[in-house]
C-alpha cells in the first residue's frame, strides 16, 4: 500500500515545488514577501461601474498581469437598478469560491491527492434593513457564508475534509472576510 | 580577573543538569549558573493547581527513573520541584545558584559569561534556560478598556485572586483549557477565544496519550526527519491536563461545565473585542487531526497483532460549535473584568550578546548546534532535536546527543598532546 501511494504521480496542475521553495526563501526575508494588491474603479452610470486591476508589486519589485482584468458591478432590478453584471457582495462570495478552490487544489497536490471533479455551492444570508438604514442593530454585510464542497478524489472522506479545512487555514480572501480589517476610504 | 572552566551551562532546570550529567560523563570542567534555586520557573512561574501534563513514569532523566508507587499520575508543582532537586543532589552538579548572568559574549579565544558574582571564560556555553522565559501577548492587548484586569499565565495563581465577573480567556492549549475551567468552576463566567490547537484525549484504549506518543515512535521522531520542522517547532501544546481522574480537557468537556466559545482574538476596538470567524474550522482541523493521530495509534497495534491488551477503538464526538458563534463582545456590557493571555511564552535572550538570533527573536541553531558561533549550544527548546524535546523525559536524550558533539569539537580543537590524555579523551 505505502509503496502505490509514493509510486503514483498527481497532477492537479499546481507547480507545488515552486510554492514549496518560495516558502523556504521567504523564511528569513519578510520584506520580499511584503506584496500590495491595487484596483480601480470607473463609475459608469447608475449603480453600474467597472473595477480593472493589472499591476501589483511583491518580491521588490513591480508586476503586471499579462494583460488587464476588468469587472463590471451592478445590482438587480428588485434594488430598481439595471442589472447590467454582478452585485459587488456576489463578487466577494466568487473572491472567496476562487480562492478557497485554489486552496483546495494545492493542498491537495501537496498531499499527493489527485482530484477528479471539485465545486462548489456558496450561499450568504443578508437582511437589507442594514444597508437601507431601517435598523441600525441590523449590519450591513452578510450574517453568515455557507459553502458547500463536492470533491471527487482519490482519497478518503476524512482526508478530502481535511483538504478542505487547510484550504481555509491558508486562504487569504477567508481570512479577509472571518477577520477585522482596517479600512482607509480618502477623498484626493 | 574572570574565573576559567571549559563549558559554562546557563539554566539550572531539568535541561541543564542532564547536561551536568553527561559533561560529567565526559570528563568536562563545568560549572552550572542558576539565577534563583534550582527549578527557578517552576517555582515562581507556575499557578497552583497546575501538574506536570506526563505521566510520573514518563519523568525519566539521565542515570534517574520514577520509582514511586503512582506511575500513572501526574506530579503537582510541589513534587516536580522536588523531582528537579532530587534529581540535582544526584547529579551533583556544580551549581552556582542566585547568580543572574547578565552577558554573554565572544572573546578572542573564549567565551566571556558575566554575571552579577564575576565574570567566566570558557571554550562553550549551553544556553538550558528554556522557551517559557517571558509571556508572548498579542499588540492587541494595548487596546484592551483600562477597567478590565489583564492577567499573563507567568502570574496567574488561582481564580480566587481574580476579581468577580466574566473572564475572557485568551488561548485554548493546555494552560487556557485547564484555566477556564477552573476559573468557569469558581462561578466567573468564561468566554474562551479558540484559535488553532491540537486536540487530543488524555487516555485513549486504556492508555495515557504520552504512553502512545512513545510507543508508536511520535515522539522520538527527529528534528531531521520530520518534513516541516519549522511548523512542528510552532505546534500549540496538546489540549491537556494532568488531572488525578485522567479527564481529558477538550472543547466539549469545558462547554459541558459553562464555558462559552468564540473564534480566536483578532481585534479590539472601542471597547468591543472582536473574534474571528474562523471557530468552526479551528475546530474541524482539530478533530480531523486529532482522529488521524488516534487512527496512527490503531494501525501501530494492529500490525504488531496487540489489539487484545488493549480496549477496542474509539471515536470521539466532533467539537461541537453554535451555529453562528459571536463575532464582537462589549466588555462592558458582557461583564467581562478580567483578560486571561493564554497565547504562550517566548525566550529571552536579552543578554545574549552574540548574533546568533532571526528577525523573530529565535536562535537560529541545527538540533541544538549554533553553527554561527561554534562552541555555542540551546537545549531544551521545542522539537530541538525531537518531538519530546521539551518534556523532561525528552531532555536527557539531546543532553546525550549535544554532549557528544560539543566533546567532540573540544577535541578537534585541541588535539590531546599527550599519551595520558589522549586516553582520557
Amino acid at each position: 500500500m505505502t509503496t502505490a501511494t509514493a509510486e503514483k504521480s498527481v497532477n492537479n496542475g499546481v507547480n507545488v515545488e515552486a510554492l514549496f521553495g518560495a516558502k523556504e526563501a521567504l523564511a528569513n526575508a519578510p520584506e520580499a514577501a511584503k506584496f500590495r494588491w491595487r484596483a480601480t474603479v470607473k463609475w459608469i452610470n447608475g449603480t453600474h461601474s467597472r473595477s480593472t486591476v493589472e499591476g501589483f508589486y511583491g518580491l521588490g519589485a513591480e508586476h503586471k498581469h499579462k494583460s488587464q482584468f476588468s469587472f463590471d458591478a451592478d445590482h438587480p432590478e428588485v434594488f430598481a437598478a439595471e442589472d447590467q453584471a454582478a452585485t459587488p457582495v456576489e463578487i466577494v462570495l466568487a473572491g472567496l469560491a476562487s480562492c478557497l478552490t485554489a486552496g483546495v487544489a494545492a493542498v491537495a497536490q501537496a498531499r499527493k491527492v489527485q482530484l477528479r471533479s471539485v465545486s462548489a455551492t456558496l450561499e450568504a444570508g443578508m437582511d437589507i434593513r442594514g444597508i437601507l438604514g431601517v435598523d441600525s442593530d441590523v449590519r450591513n454585510g452578510f450574517d453568515g457564508i455557507k459553502v458547500t464542497y463536492k470533491i471527487d478524489a482519490d482519497a478518503s472522506p476524512d482526508d478530502i475534509k481535511a483538504i478542505v479545512a487547510q484550504s481555509q487555514k491558508r486562504s487569504a480572501v477567508y481570512d479577509i472576510i472571518t477577520n477585522p480589517t482596517n479600512v482607509t476610504v480618502e477623498v484626493a | 580577573m574572570p574565573m576559567q572552566t571549559t563549558v559554562v551551562v546557563i539554566g539550572g532546570g531539568q535541561a541543564g543538569l542532564a547536561m551536568s550529567w553527561w559533561l560529567a560523563r565526559h570528563s568536562l570542567d563545568h560549572v552550572v549558573i542558576e539565577r534563583g534555586e534550582v527549578a527557578h520557573s517552576w517555582r515562581t512561574q507556575r499557578w497552583d493547581s497546575l501538574t506536570l501534563l506526563t505521566p510520573n513514569w514518563q519523568s525519566r532523566l539521565p542515570g534517574y527513573e520514577y520509582k514511586g508507587e503512582d506511575p500513572d499520575g501526574y506530579r503537582s508543582m510541589a513534587q516536580t520541584i522536588a523531582l528537579i532537586e532530587d534529581y540535582a543532589k544526584y547529579v551533583s552538579p556544580p551549581l552556582r545558584t542566585r547568580t543572574t548572568v547578565t552577558s554573554v559574549r565572544r572573546g578572542d579565544d573564549a567565551y566571556q559569561v558575566v554575571t552579577d558574582r564575576g565574570t567566566w571564560h570558557s571554550r562553550a556555553v549551553v544556553l538550558a534556560t528554556g522557551a517559557f522565559n517571558v509571556p508572548l501577548i498579542p499588540k492587541i492587548a494595548e487596546s484592551v478598556p483600562g477597567a478590565v484586569t489583564q492577567v499573563t499565565i507567568d502570574h496567574y495563581l488561582n481564580p480566587d485572586r481574580l476579581p468577580a465577573g466574566g473572564v475572557l480567556v485568551v488561548g485554548a492549549s493546555a494552560s487556557g483549557a485547564q484555566i477556564a475551567d477552573e476559573i468557569q468552576r469558581s462561578g466567573r463566567p468564561v468566554t474562551l477565544a479558540v484559535g488553532e490547537h491540537v486536540r487530543v484525549p488524555r487516555v485513549y484504549r486504556g492508555r495515557d496519550i504520552q504512553w502512545w506518543m512513545d510507543a508508536v515512535g511520535l515522539n522520538d521522531e527527529r528534528h531531521d526527519q520530520v518534513e516541516d520542522i519549522m511548523r512542528a517547532r510552532s505546534l500549540p501544546s496538546f489540549q491537556l491536563a494532568g488531572y488525578a481522574d485522567r479527564r481529558s480537557i477538550d472543547l466539549n468537556a469545558l462547554t459541558a461545565v459553562g464555558v462559552k466559545l468564540v473564534g480566536r482574538l483578532a481585534g479590539i476596538s472601542d471597547g468591543k473585542a472582536q473574534f474571528s470567524g474562523s471557530l468552526r474550522n479551528v475546530c474541524e482541523l482539530a478533530d480531523l487531526k486529532m482522529n488521524r493521530l488516534l487512527g496512527t495509534f490503531d494501525e501501530w497495534v494492529a500490525s504488531h497483532g496487540r489489539d487484545p491488551e488493549f480496549e477496542p477503538p474509539q471515536r470521539f464526538a466532533a467539537t461541537r460549535v453554535e451555529a453562528s458563534p459571536p463575532l464582537g463582545l462589549d466588555f462592558n456590557r458582557a461583564g467581562i473584568r478580567t483578560i486571561l493571555w493564554a497565547t504562550g511564552f517566548r525566550p529571552d535572550y536579552s543578554w545574549l550578546d552574540i548574533p546568533v538570533l532571526d528577525h523573530k527573536g529565535n536562535i537560529r541553531h541545527d538540533g541544538g548546534v549554533v553553527a554561527e558561533a561554534p562552541g555555542l549550544y540551546v537545549l531544551g527548546l521545542p522539537f530541538l532535536r525531537r518531538r519530546k524535546s521539551t518534556l523532561i523525559d525528552g531532555v536527557g536524550d539531546d543532553a546525550r546527543d549535544l554532549s557528544a558533539h560539543l566533546a567532540a569539537w573540544l577535541r578537534a580543537q585541541h588535539p590531546p598532546r599527550t599519551l595520558a590524555a589522549a586516553a582520557q579523551a
